[in-house]
């Protein structure tokens, strides 16, 4: 007799972030983003964690993929978008506390203590921030074992195995679940959610919280600016115009 | 007491320390996980872990975490495998952490690139011990000499997640995040033989690294440690040619720091344009042949 595979819960924690494809700026002040008329999404890296829980989910029904945001109401919107793709339910923490990677992964591992996920998938940077910091600080606070930068998941027998990129190349590793995996572009391509997809999610439960722990940031971002532009250059003519160029100032 | 403990996971990691040190003004101890220990960058002093296989970050993190208590900052040139490892040594300590450092203001204030560049950010530590991976090229390189004290130490690095095998490409081309030479495909290029017949044949004429645009990477024609940009490796090279690249945000994020930036591209409009020191409009199947001939390999 085959024993019943026990169910399996995934942890997904989503970011909202300005849309990856505008051009951003800082404002005149110095004080932050100029994101008038800019759009929001899901960081792309959270979307592709979401469809990589989905397939897994695809090939065994009985896994519970939860989606995580921490922010503003208006994080309800990728919360969403999440759930469209595939995710069961969702859970908004919600607050307009600052938040850095340390409190984000506070507030993820007192989540995490109390839905015992078996995984959690999460990107591997936001495209806001690129700080590449939140899940492997979550792995720590909860002693897991890390993969971060996926590029491949397979599910075996109560561990995954993930081939993950390095600088040289990639490496697959084995981790004993529970487990957190960080996603890199290349582990999937996202589905595309259609409007109507989105609207029919509307029944899937979404449930708001306030934060569980009083964590406060360890960083603070005091300036943005605009970095130094590069100085505009020239076009050459020709192959020759440009070797010339380039020997002349001891490029070559 | 403010000190750094610089981590260096090779030895070709070790010499960012002394300019990253001077610029905050810290003395600094050398943690060196594997190979010869580096003596001569004006360390207090080098612990010599002189592993032989690199572990898993869990149990690396852990053993870095065991000797880093009592420094007030934790550094690493950024890359992949220290934002792997460090993100979590600083999230064993509860310390604050700035990855892609590229200035120094203080020794609590730091710029950093965000948004795919398109902002650079000054970020202050509100609390020590503060965990940052460094981009050697926004530091003045530091003087060498003297000799620092050696101490060999062991780590337990014991790790949970088992490393069932690994790949090391590479072959004999320079380290792209080293290079002073670097030539760029993207897009455009056929097939992988094309890009390595084309790109790797430019960059050897001149003894340079392989570079390549993520889109390149996705279609399968470079290999993904070749990606440069937001998410993949910053360069700061003499000389980086980009051929049939057209110049995305994500792109030049990786590329700015270079010195001189070459762009070849059959789109007299193509973005890369406004950034380039010197861009030729021009089918990169014949440029690139046609300067190879002039280079004379
Ligand atoms: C979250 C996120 C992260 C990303 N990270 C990265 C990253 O790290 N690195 C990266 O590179 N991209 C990254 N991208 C992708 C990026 O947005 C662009 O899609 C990508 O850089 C485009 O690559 P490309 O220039 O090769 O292709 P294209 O934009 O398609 O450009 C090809 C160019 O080749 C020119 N061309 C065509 N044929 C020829 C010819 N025969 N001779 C000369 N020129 C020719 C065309 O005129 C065109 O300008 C990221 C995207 C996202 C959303």
């Amino acid at each position: 007799m085959r024993l019943r595979r026990a169910l399996m819960k995934i942890l997904v924690p989503i970011k909202r972030v300005v849309d990856p494809y505008a051009k951003v700026r800082s404002l005149p002040d110095g004080s932050g983003m100029d994101t008038t008329g800019l759009k929001f999404e899901i960081n792309p890296f959270d979307e592709i964690a979401v469809e990589e829980a989905v397939r897994l989910k695809e090939k065994d029904p009985s896994i519970e993929i939860v989606a995580v945001s921490i922010g503003g109401a208006e994080c309800e919107e990728q919360l969403r978008k999440g759930l469209a793709m595939g995710a069961d339910r969702a859970i908004l923490v919600e607050t307009n506390d600052p938040l850095d990677s340390t409190v984000v992964a506070a507030e993820l591992a007192a989540l995490a203590n109390e839905l015992k996920p078996d995984m959690i998938l999460m990107g591997k940077q936001a495209t806001d921030d690129d700080n590449n910091q939140a899940g492997q600080m979550l792995a720590a606070k909860l002693n897991w074992p890390q993969a971060t930068f996926a590029a491949k998941v397979e599910r075996g027998d109560g561990i995954v195995r993930v081939t993950r990129e390095t600088d040289t190349g990639d490496e697959t590793l084995e981790l004993p679940l529970p487990c957190l995996v960080t996603t890199d572009l290349r582990l999937n391509e996202p589905r595309y959610i259609a409007l109507p997809g989105i609207i029919k999610a509307r029944s899937k439960p979404l449930e708001k919280r306030p934060r569980m722990t009083s964590a406060a940031p360890k960083t603070r971002i005091v300036r943005m600016e605009a970095p130094a532009a590069r100085q505009a250059g020239r076009k050459v003519g020709s192959v020759d115009e440009l070797y010339v160029a380039l020997k002349d100032r001891g490029a070559l | 007491m403010s000190k750094l403990l610089w981590i260096a996971f090779e030895a070709s990691d070790a010499p960012a320390a002394a300019g990253f040190a001077q610029a905050v003004g810290l003395g600094f101890d050398l943690l060196q996980i594997s190979g010869q220990p580096v003596t001569d960058i004006g360390a207090d002093k080098v612990l010599s872990a002189n592993l032989s296989e690199m572990p898993t970050s869990d149990g690396l993190a852990k053993a870095i975490a065991g000797v880093a208590g009592g420094y007030s900052h934790v550094g690493a040139v950024s890359s992949m495998r220290s934002k792997d490892v460090l993100a979590r040594v600083a999230g064993l300590m509860d310390a604050a952490m700035v990855t892609d450092v590229v200035a120094a203001e203080s020794p609590t204030r730091f710029k950093r690139p965000m948004v795919a560049g398109s902002i650079l950010a000054t970020v202050e530590v509100l609390s020590m011990p503060a965990v940052l991976t460094v981009r050697p090229a926004g530091f003045a390189k530091g003087d060498r000499g003297g000799s620092s004290s050696v101490e060999s130490i062991s780590l337990d690095a014991t790790s949970v997640a088992k490393r069932l095998g690994a790949s090391a490409r590479g072959g004999a081309r320079p380290d792209l995040t080293q290079a002073r030479v670097i030539v760029s495909g993207g897009r455009p290029l056929k097939d992988a033989q094309t890009f390595e017949s084309v790109i790797g044949g430019l960059a050897d004429a001149l003894g340079g690294a392989v570079g390549a645009t993520r889109a390149a990477v996705d279609s399968g024609i470079a290999a993904n440690e070749l990606q440069v940009g937001q998410t993949g490796k910053i360069v700061a090279p003499d000389l980086y040619i980009a051929a049939g690249i057209s110049g995305s945000t994500q792109h030049m994020a990786g590329i700015k720091d270079s010195k001189i930036i070459v762009a070849i591209n059959k789109d007299p409009d193509a973005p890369i344009f406004e950034f380039a020191d010197y861009g030729l409009v021009a089918d990169l199947y014949q440029a690139i042949p046609e300067l190879r001939a002039k280079i004379g390999k």
